[in-house]
């Protein structure tokens, strides 16, 4: 960016911020360093000191287990179908609307952008709710962690704030043209803006992908609990159900036996193996999205 | 075209009609935002009414019987709630203090690198976290803070004798401080980058010519060019105070009965007690309601003394 600061020698400063920021990243690193080297431990080769630094083995046996547990496919299929309709529900309304409200003309508009902003700052409170979307029928229904879920109101901001830096011009000689607003919106306003709505759409769906607590609070059959209910169950509430599957494979499939951490981080590693996938997509185009999102009207 | 529509639009009525109908078709957009908010967040607004009635299920709570205050005299003599309302204060003042000056250091001294690329994997690695979830987080720290974990033996080669810090009451809240800063900080310091980024490269060199220091830049191009943004997320973060900013997350996936006593929260505090225990909703209601009302008036506080200090504020 600044070719003439570029050039200069390091100085002691860099070399400081240089040791500061490698030790931050190490610390920042290392935990899932750590989650990758245990889900790839052999069971009998285990002397825990040695787990933590280097990788001692490499064994999928942990992987196996759990690709074989069909509570793992059932919460996994669950976490696909909430992402994708998730983010196809959250990105239509929160594109609409946004550009709707992008409209400083249209009257109304402040009186309703008041009422979005205050929900950001006054709730109802868990209780009530709880007792609203117990009302609108969703308990116990895979559309509760797509629906009350869907608008983050921080991202329908910033995309508003986006849209109302697309000059007028553009839509105005569209509509000189006698293209309709809605015509304007699906075939110019989302064309030009690709690059923005794909990083919301990936904020969305790392959103849903990480859903948890609506399910928590909503959902109590086992077989629409999605993949971080699945997680909660096999990190915290110890992996018994698990545990039974491995021993049996050790018996049927004379595999030796898996080290219950192993299953642990196994099972982390594979359904954060997504977010890592569309991560450096992801990463490319964020700050942009929040430099715009952050400019005042 | 537009424009001449609205100089007419506020002498008649007939004129502000035509406008909205010029804006049918943003008016149809506009709908289904407007029917969410309604429903999720502006019913259950009027649901805070159950803070003055007893709940009765048969009934809903349009028609459960009206009590007055009793909840909130409950309320006063609830120990538990108490508790957990010294534990929000504390842990919220904590991370304000601790966390909030963080992301915009780090965002000041990335800033300060000669080298684009070491900036950019630097930014990337510390923002990782973010996308992770608590659930899956929770997990992890589990395994390294256990007390045969990572932790207590690194500690145990320094000569140090330690015991996980997730089941101790003295280290339980340290370590949700610096676990919060260890997921967010890189996060957080993206917006003060773009800030940062946002200054006219101009300046630097005009300052550089004419000799400024390093710290001079800072404080005299860095700071000016990031602080209404740092007010306005001042206000943001005090205004979340009383939810911890989302740390119902952190804490109810990394908190047990051991440290209850240090951890219980006001969110948790309700959660555990309505669909564990069976509380009133009416009464979880009215401890909600309280959390609510004290977070809107310290957002308000934050937004006067941000406006006396000269920024712009939220609102």
């Amino acid at each position: 960016m600044e070719p003439t600061r570029a050039k200069k020698k390091m100085s002691t400063f860099d070399i400081v911020t240089y040791i500061i920021l490698g030790f931050l990243a190490l610390i920042t690193f290392y935990p899932f360093y750590n989650v990758i080297i245990i889900s790839f431990a052999k069971f009998d080769v285990i002397s825990k000191s040695d787990l933590y630094w280097l990788p001692q083995s490499f064994d999928f046996s942990a992987y196996k287990v759990v690709l074989s547990d069909t509570k793992f496919w059932s919460s996994f299929l669950v976490t696909i179908l909430v992402t994708i309709g998730g983010v196809i529900f959250s990105m239509v309304i929160s594109v609409a609307g946004a550009y709707a409200l992008s409209k400083k003309g249209m009257p109304g508009r402040n009186a309703v952008l008041t009422l979005i902003l205050f929900t950001m700052f006054f709730n109802g409170g868990l209780i009530p709710f709880y007792l609203v979307v117990k009302e609108v029928g969703l308990i116990n229904n895979i559309l509760v962690m797509i629906i009350p879920a869907g608008i983050n109101t921080m991202y329908l901001i910033i995309m508003k704030n986006y849209f109302s830096t697309i000059p007028d011009g553009l839509e105005e000689s569209a509509k000189l043209d006698g293209a309709n607003d809605m015509y304007i919106l699906l075939k110019i306003i989302i064309p030009i803006s690709m690059p923005f709505m794909a990083t919301f759409g990936l904020f969305y769906a790392v959103e849903r992908w990480n859903e948890w607590w609506h399910a928590l609070i909503f959902i109590s059959d086992a077989d629409k609990a999605p993949l971080q209910i699945y997680l909660r169950n096999i990190l915290i509430t110890a992996s018994s159900s698990l545990n039974s599957i491995a021993m049996t494979m050790a018996e049927q499939k004379n595999l030796t036996k898996v080290y219950t951490p192993s299953l642990q981080m196994a099972s982390i590693v594979i359904s954060c193996l997504p977010i890592m996938l569309v991560y450096p997509f992801l990463q490319k185009h964020f700050a942009k999205g929040v430099l715009v999102g952050s400019m005042k009207e | 075209m537009k424009s001449e529509k609205r100089l007419e639009a506020h002498p008649s009525k007939n004129a502000l009609w035509s406008t909205i109908r010029q804006y049918k078709y943003h008016y149809l957009m506009l709908l289904p935002v407007v029917i969410w908010y309604l429903v999720f967040s502006y019913l259950p607004m009027y649901g805070v009414t159950l803070a003055l009635k007893t709940f009765d299920f048969s009934k809903g709570i349009l028609g459960s019987p009206w009590i007055g205050l009793d909840h909130f005299k409950t309320l006063l003599q609830d120990q538990e709630f108490w508790n957990a309302f010294e534990n929000t204060v504390i842990i919220s003042l904590a991370k304000l203090v601790i966390h909030f000056p963080l992301p915009i250091i780090l965002a000041i001294v990335m800033n300060e690198f000669s080298r684009n690329r070491a900036r950019k994997f630097f930014q990337t690695l510390f923002t990782f976290p973010h996308f992770i979830s608590w659930v899956v987080l929770a997990g992890i720290l589990t395994n390294i803070l256990s007390n045969d974990g990572v932790y207590t033996q690194f500690l145990s080669l320094l000569g140090i004798e330690a015991s996980s810090p997730l089941v101790n009451e003295n280290e339980f809240r340290p370590m949700l401080y610096i676990t919060h800063v260890w997921k967010e900080i890189g996060w957080d310091s993206i917006i003060y980058m773009a800030a940062l980024a946002g200054i006219n490269p101009d300046l630097y060199e005009a300052a550089e010519i004419d000799g400024a220091s390093r710290f001079q830049r800072l404080r005299y191009i860095a700071w000016p060019g990031i602080k209404s943004t740092v007010a306005i997320l001042f206000v943001l973060t005090i205004g979340g105070l009383m939810s911890l900013g989302g740390s119902f997350d952190q804490i109810f996936n990394l908190y047990s009965s051991p440290v209850y006593s240090v951890a219980d929260t006001i969110d948790t505090y309700i959660y555990r007690t309505t669909f564990t225990v069976g509380a009133d909703f009416g009464y979880m209601t009215a401890v909600g309601l309280l959390k609510s009302v004290i977070n809107l008036v310290l957002l308000v506080l934050a937004n006067m003394a941000v406006k006396r200090m000269g920024e712009q504020g939220l609102y």
